[in-house]
């Protein structure tokens, strides 16, 4: 995973939550950082915006930590960059 | 204090346009959920929904009157007038002045708003219909049915989203129980399916991609439904003495707030909720044979309300019968408290529990007698019907088979 995209997601993630930046890194569990299910819906709607992605239900189901989140995210612009290269 | 009878009872909904259909697709464990034709869906994640399919205001209303009512204050007005018409009610003057209408409703006309602010915001017109206003009100229902029947007594509208027709069935009944009043219309509509309603749902996350599975271990979410409920309430005497036909009482009412989260259920609240109807009803738990659930099939809600129920019941929670009927009509946000009642008023009246519908896999935190898939013939004398909405708002009713 890209650092670029890394830092990123913990922006929105900390953004979203209103929780200071620091207090975001990679090994976090959402349990950890007080994230319920409203917030990380939030959070999605944040991801989607930040990176122009659509995030589909069935992905986020199993997401509980920020790894996992970052992943996901990875996975997604990757999809879509191969996409638009295929589209061209 | 008075005995309240429901001596009449209308319905509009994925499950028929009148109560008998309602009834017999409760029955046969048939859902009306499917795919959504009303608005295009092509940009929304889920697509199915439980509709009133191929609606038209014709012949239930003239264009003209028409014009001035958005789709959920028709259904108001459709199902109060089967409620009416059931219930025989002779309208006097005195009558007409004293009657109470009250009803429930989530979203009111939005529908008609999204497509005004559509024109204003991306159609980049100037000017938004000016019965935008008067459609879009939640009270639209209630100040239509006192205009069809021309019922000038206290007349409101309650919005306690999923809770709404709840709260408004409650108020209604205590209405007519203290003697405020010698007649209550009373139950909810909603009419959710527009483009920016359905865009806020997906949002969410809670809708099924597929149907809605209550209880079940592969459940998916919630379905969006539509429709309206109503009942005519009135002093059990006075409904003998006239010669009506009772189909059921309402015997409790209670209500609770979480005060925990926005959208997260507690099971602490809705016991709370559960237990003030109890009390209400002067009733033991042990009393009650059935529970119409709240049962949207969202992964939170299932776990929590059987968590609740337990609490509630004990031992007993094992031998009562507990199902979801949104499995089959959808959640009908502001109407689904009052089809629900109607479910369980039928229920107790022909002796046939409706099934939880789409059941497929039993889930070890939803561990109660679901009754799945098939309707069961049983006596039950006193049942439950649990709303619990997001805000952490809860209603619950207690009902009596009549006797």
């Amino acid at each position: 995973m890209s650092d670029e995209l890394i830092q990123r997601v913990l922006k929105v993630v900390a953004t979203s939550k209103r929780i200071p930046l620091e207090t975001v890194t990679i090994d976090k569990e959402f349990q950890q950082l007080g994230i319920d299910s409203m917030d990380a819906v939030e959070i999605l709607f944040a991801l989607e915006n930040e990176f122009d992605i659509s995030i589909p239900d069935d992905d986020v189901r199993s997401v509980r930590n920020v790894r996992q989140m970052c992943a996901g995210v990875e996975k997604l612009v990757a999809a879509k960059s191969a996409g638009t290269a295929a589209s061209q | 204090m008075r005995r309240v009878a429901i001596t009449g009872a209308g319905a509009i909904c994925a499950l028929g346009r009148n109560i008998d259909e309602f009834a017999a697709s409760l029955r046969e464990g048939r859902s009306g959920i499917g795919p959504i034709e009303s608005t295009d869906m092509s940009q929304i994640r889920f697509q199915n929904g439980a509709e009133v399919r191929g609606y038209r205001h014709q012949p239930y209303f003239d264009d003209r009157r028409a014009d001035f009512m958005d789709r959920f204050a028709q259904f108001a007005v459709i199902a109060a007038r089967e409620a009416v018409a059931q219930a025989g009610v002779a309208w006097t003057p005195e009558l007409c002045e004293t009657a109470a209408i009250v009803t429930g409703s989530c979203v009111g006309g939005q529908s008609t708003e999204d497509i005004g602010f559509h024109e204003v915001y991306k159609l980049g017109h100037n000017r938004v219909h000016p019965l935008t206003i008067p459609k879009t009100m939640a009270n639209a229902g209630a100040s239509h049915i006192s205009m069809e029947f021309g019922i000038t007594g206290p007349s409101f509208t309650i919005s306690t989203a999923c809770s709404s027709a709840g709260h408004a069935i409650g108020q209604a009944y205590w209405m007519v129980r203290s003697g405020m009043t010698d007649l209550a219309i009373t139950g909810g509509s909603e009419a959710p399916f527009s483009f920016g309603i359905l865009k806020a749902w997906e949002a969410m996350r809670v809708v099924s991609p597929e149907t809605c599975r209550p209880f079940s271990k592969d459940r998916k979410g919630m379905i969006l439904g539509e429709g309206g409920g109503m009942l005519v309430l009135e002093p059990l005497e006075a409904a003998r003495a006239r010669g009506a036909r009772i189909h059921a009482e309402i015997v409790g009412f209670g209500m609770s707030a979480d005060a925990c989260h926005i959208t997260q259920p507690s099971a602490e609240g809705a016991a709370r909720s559960m237990r003030a109807a109890l009390r209400d009803a002067a009733l033991a738990p042990e009393q009650i044979g059935y529970i119409n659930a709240h049962g949207t099939a969202t992964p939170a809600n299932d776990p929590t309300e059987t968590a609740a129920i337990r609490s509630v019941f004990g031992a007993h929670a094992d031998r009562l019968a507990v199902s979801s009927t949104k499995s089959m009509h959808g959640h009908a946000l502001g109407a689904a408290a009052a089809l629900e009642c109607l479910a369980t008023m039928l229920a107790l009246r022909d002796g046939v529990l409706p099934p939880t519908a789409n059941f497929t896999e039993p889930d070890p935190d939803c561990d109660l007698d679901v009754i799945p898939n098939h309707a069961r013939c049983a006596q039950v004398e006193y049942a439950l019907s649990n709303s619990f909405a997001f805000g952490g708002l809860n209603a619950v009713l207690a009902l009596r088979k009549a006797i």
